[in-house]
């Protein structure tokens, strides 16, 4: 039963996906587009097969500063949001910061990084990674550990249970649906992160830097090929914090960020 | 509406208060901290402190005064690095600003579809989630040769359009969570009164999106400002802040003092675009609803 | 079938004893009396209901006896010990008009809750919990979430929840408030049941007349701005069966509360201390 509504509802998606490269290819073809402008998808595909061994490599340096990371980011907003919620003169002071933090375009920070350690170290762009993945993380850890409704407020008190009490048996439980929000939104971020933080210079040997080299070399489905690596690891991750947020969960429903 | 002025100032000191501690913490590493920084099975975990690595906050501060061209021979009145940093951030919050306005469009136009046939919302949505859970951005050393064929085009509409790809997603999904916000009541009471699909959606879903649009602008106008800065780098448009950044890094050699200076300007020019919206959100309090914003 | 809880020591104290509470509140502009001049005894066993406009203070009331809310002026003794102690040492049990329940934690963890807060360990937590399942009718759903629950479902297991560390007192917040007539009907019953099998003295908030009727021992009314006890109404129905709602003594019972909310006089209102006899004989009497 359940088998069948997700093929059904599976089937729009995927429709409008092949349609939309079927089209893709048409246009390329008929209109007869130079391969700089757009490649056509069966010119990207053969170019991902000749290159397939440099992108995985590539992507394998880009996930694992994607991967330390984001650990790290995640790490870090959990501690910050737990200590924010626990002492408010310190969320007072943490969160328009943070806030401030996610209007900024944090991978700018890559050159700064970059020369703190040396354009030659792995760090600089974890660490982009890592302030990237920190912002959502925080926030939604913050907002579940914050929320406490009255009832459950007042049902605590008649138990005359301590602060200790309220955080294991309420606040923790009740953050987790957020901490995976925002899991699933710094993961996403962490990939993204990783890759486009080569642009800025640094260490050059992932996914960014295939992506600008092919560009250099006028190769430019090689180029799409990279970006179609890129889009795979992205993927990766996004279903591997779904995945984790399901296990963890079960049955219980994430809210909506 | 009326915020009691004393807790205002009370949480701006507040602030002032952990930014001065961060700056200290800053300083206090750079004069004590080891050179070479701190090792950890080999690996750098902690900057070097010399001046090259970090430079003082003083020195940053000063680097806005400093003539454009170090060193060299100016004529006439010369140009600062603040000149420079202001000019370029306007450069970049115009494309920036049009990136948004297009992006805001696109993302409006797919809920309104969206909300409308719910096949394009089962065949869509999954994309337009997938399109941010991706690095698509990392497209944009590529977009730069679009448009090459059209007289009109100029190498900053590239820039807009990446900007706008990262500015449409929380639109699109913020206003079809707003179009559908209004409870059954509205939507009966409204079918009751034969009132037009128009009507319908002009005085009754647009008003309720409304709480649901102004943190899906916020998110837009940062990812706008994210987009037009990397796009430039990487498709090598001069004249904006992204690309002021590169050119002072590679400039900088025994001193990155400028290259801070750059990365604050962009800093100030994502706060700008977050205080932008901020307006636009008093100017609609109207129709903010209680506990629904969230 | 559960036994019934043994009764509190020897001499019982009231369960509740208010004298001269009031409540103000710090608003905009000055401040607000929500309760002025509060007495009231509730004697154990017995099953009031505390009735009366908006704002007339009666959750306010019900929240400084559980010491959720500190009074501005008086005496709150519970089971014959300052409202705190009594907090402190789970003196009484409490629901609310929305269930509060942990979503994350099933039926049976939910009402385990109490007794794991106050280190009772696991077998007979377990214990506990499988008798109150089986006092509030749920023992197919022990192994549910709430959110698969209806509303009515999971009010008993806030009711279950409450009774869990057989508290001489219960307190109830307008529990029924969000149900439809019917399951609200239902849950009257069952409450009168599960008050008289635990033996337990019941103090209930409540909007509607027939419910503080068909439940009360004694139905208190109160007035509001500034919210003071207006009137007190003796209810003598015997125990209670679905008959009981359409029996004339019924109704007039509920025309007397009415007519006390309305501010007319009333046929002369016994003495309050005859009234907690009664109340006392009556509650023993539904418990056989």
């Amino acid at each position: 039963m359940t088998l069948r509504r997700a093929a059904v509802g599976l089937l729009p998606p995927l429709l409008f996906g092949v349609l939309f490269v079927a089209l893709w290819q048409l246009f390329v073809r008929v209109e007869d587009i130079r391969t700089f402008v757009l490649p056509a998808p069966s010119d990207i595909w053969t170019a991902f097969g000749d290159q397939h061994a440099r992108i995985v490599t590539a992507a394998g340096h880009s996930g694992l500063n994607a991967l330390v990371g984001l650990l790290g980011g995640v790490i870090a907003g959990v501690l910050l949001a737990a200590l924010a919620s626990r002492l408010p003169i310190l969320g007072g002071a943490i969160t328009p910061i943070v806030a401030g933090l996610a209007a900024m375009p944090i991978v700018a920070l890559a050159p700064l990084l970059n020369n703190m350690y040396s354009p030659l170290s792995t760090l600089p762009r974890r660490e982009v990674v890592a302030i990237s993945a920190f912002v959502p993380v925080f926030f939604n850890v913050l907002r579940g550990l914050s929320q406490l409704s009255p009832v459950h407020r007042e049902l605590m008190q008649s138990y005359a249970s301590t602060q200790t009490d309220v955080l294991r048996v309420i606040r923790i439980p009740n953050a987790l649906p957020h901490f995976f929000t925002g899991l699933r939104i710094a993961s996403s971020l962490a990939v993204i992160a990783a890759v486009v933080s080569e642009y800025f210079g640094g260490l050059q040997n992932g996914l960014g830097s295939r992506i600008t080299s092919s560009v250099g070399a006028s190769n430019y489905p090689a180029a799409w090929a990279s970006v179609l690596g890129a889009v795979a690891l992205g993927l990766i991750f996004y279903v591997g914090a779904l995945l984790l947020e399901r296990v963890v969960l079960g049955s219980q429903a994430a809210p909506a960020t | 509406m009326s915020q009691p002025v004393g807790r205002w100032l009370a949480r701006a000191a507040l602030v002032g208060v952990a930014l001065v501690a961060l700056g200290a913490i800053w300083e206090a590493y750079k004069d004590w901290g080891p050179t070479d920084g701190v090792k950890l099975f080999g690996t750098r975990v902690l900057p070097r402190t010399t001046d090259a690595s970090m430079p003082h906050l003083s020195r940053i501060w000063h680097a806005f005064g400093d003539p454009e061209v170090g060193g060299a021979i100016t004529f006439g009145p010369s140009k600062t690095v603040f000149d420079s940093v202001f000019d370029s951030a306007v450069h970049t919050l115009r494309w920036a600003a049009a990136g948004f306005a297009i992006g805001v469009l696109v993302g409006m136009l797919l809920a309104l579809l969206m909300d409308r046939l719910a096949v394009f919302e089962r065949a869509l949505m999954p994309y337009v989630v997938l399109s941010q859970t991706v690095p698509l951005i990392a497209l944009a050393p590529l977009v730069t040769k679009w448009g090459q064929g059209w007289d009109f085009w100029d190498r900053w509409m590239s820039v807009a359009v990446i900007a706008a790809y990262l500015a449409f997603f929380p639109v699109a999904v913020g206003m079809v969570r707003g179009l559908k916000s209004p409870t059954a009541v509205h939507a009966d009471y409204f079918r009751c009164s034969a009132a037009s699909w128009w009507h319908t959606l002009v005085r009754l879903k647009l008003p309720a999106s409304v709480p649901f649009l102004v943190p899906s602008l916020r998110l837009a106008a940062a990812g706008a400002v994210v987009g037009t800065i990397v796009a430039e780098i990487s498709t090598g448009l001069e004249g904006g802040i992204g690309r002021l950044i590169i050119t002072y890094s590679q400039q900088a050699t025994g001193d990155p003092s400028r290259v801070y200076a750059a990365v604050i300007g962009a800093a100030a020019l994502g706060l700008t675009a977050l205080l932008a919206i901020a307006a636009f959100d008093l100017a609609l309090w109207r129709y903010h609803r209680g506990a629904t914003t969230r | 079938m559960t036994e019934p809880e043994t009764s509190p020591g020897p001499a019982p104290a009231p369960a509740v004893h208010l004298r001269g509470v009031g409540k103000t509140f710090a608003a905009r502009r000055g401040t607000v009396v929500a309760l002025e001049e509060i007495d009231l005894t509730i004697g154990s066993g017995e099953f009031v209901s505390l009735i009366g406009p908006s704002g007339c203070g009666k959750s306010t009331l019900l929240r400084i006896v559980a010491d959720l809310l500190p009074p501005t002026t008086g005496e709150v003794a519970v089971n014959g010990k300052p409202a705190r102690r009594a907090r402190l040492d789970q003196d009484y049990g409490i629901a609310f008009q929305q269930a509060g329940l942990l979503d994350w934690r099933t039926v049976q963890a939910n009402i385990e809750l109490p007794l794991e807060l106050h280190g009772v360990d696991r077998a007979k937590r377990r214990a506990r919990a499988g008798e109150l399942i089986e006092l509030v009718g749920l023992s197919e759903f022990a192994r549910h979430r709430p959110p698969q629950l209806s509303g009515g479902m999971q009010q008993r297991v806030a009711i279950a929840r409450s009774l869990a560390e057989s508290p001489a007192l219960l307190l109830m917040d307008e529990p029924f408030g969000a149900l439809d007539e019917m399951t609200r009907e239902r849950m009257q019953n069952e409450l009168v049941r599960i008050a008289g099998e635990t033996g337990a003295a019941v103090v209930f908030v409540t909007h509607s007349i027939p419910e503080a009727v068909f439940l009360s021992d004694r139905v208190i009314v109160m007035s509001a701005r500034p919210g003071r006890i207006s009137d007190v109404v003796a209810v003598d129905l015997g125990p209670r069966t679905d008959d009981t709602r359409e029996a004339p003594a019924f109704y007039a019972a509920i025309t007397q509360v009415r007519e006390a909310l309305r501010g007319r006089p009333v046929p002369a209102t016994a003495d309050v201390v005859a009234d907690v006899e009664k109340a006392r004989r009556n509650a023993a009497e539904g418990a056989l």
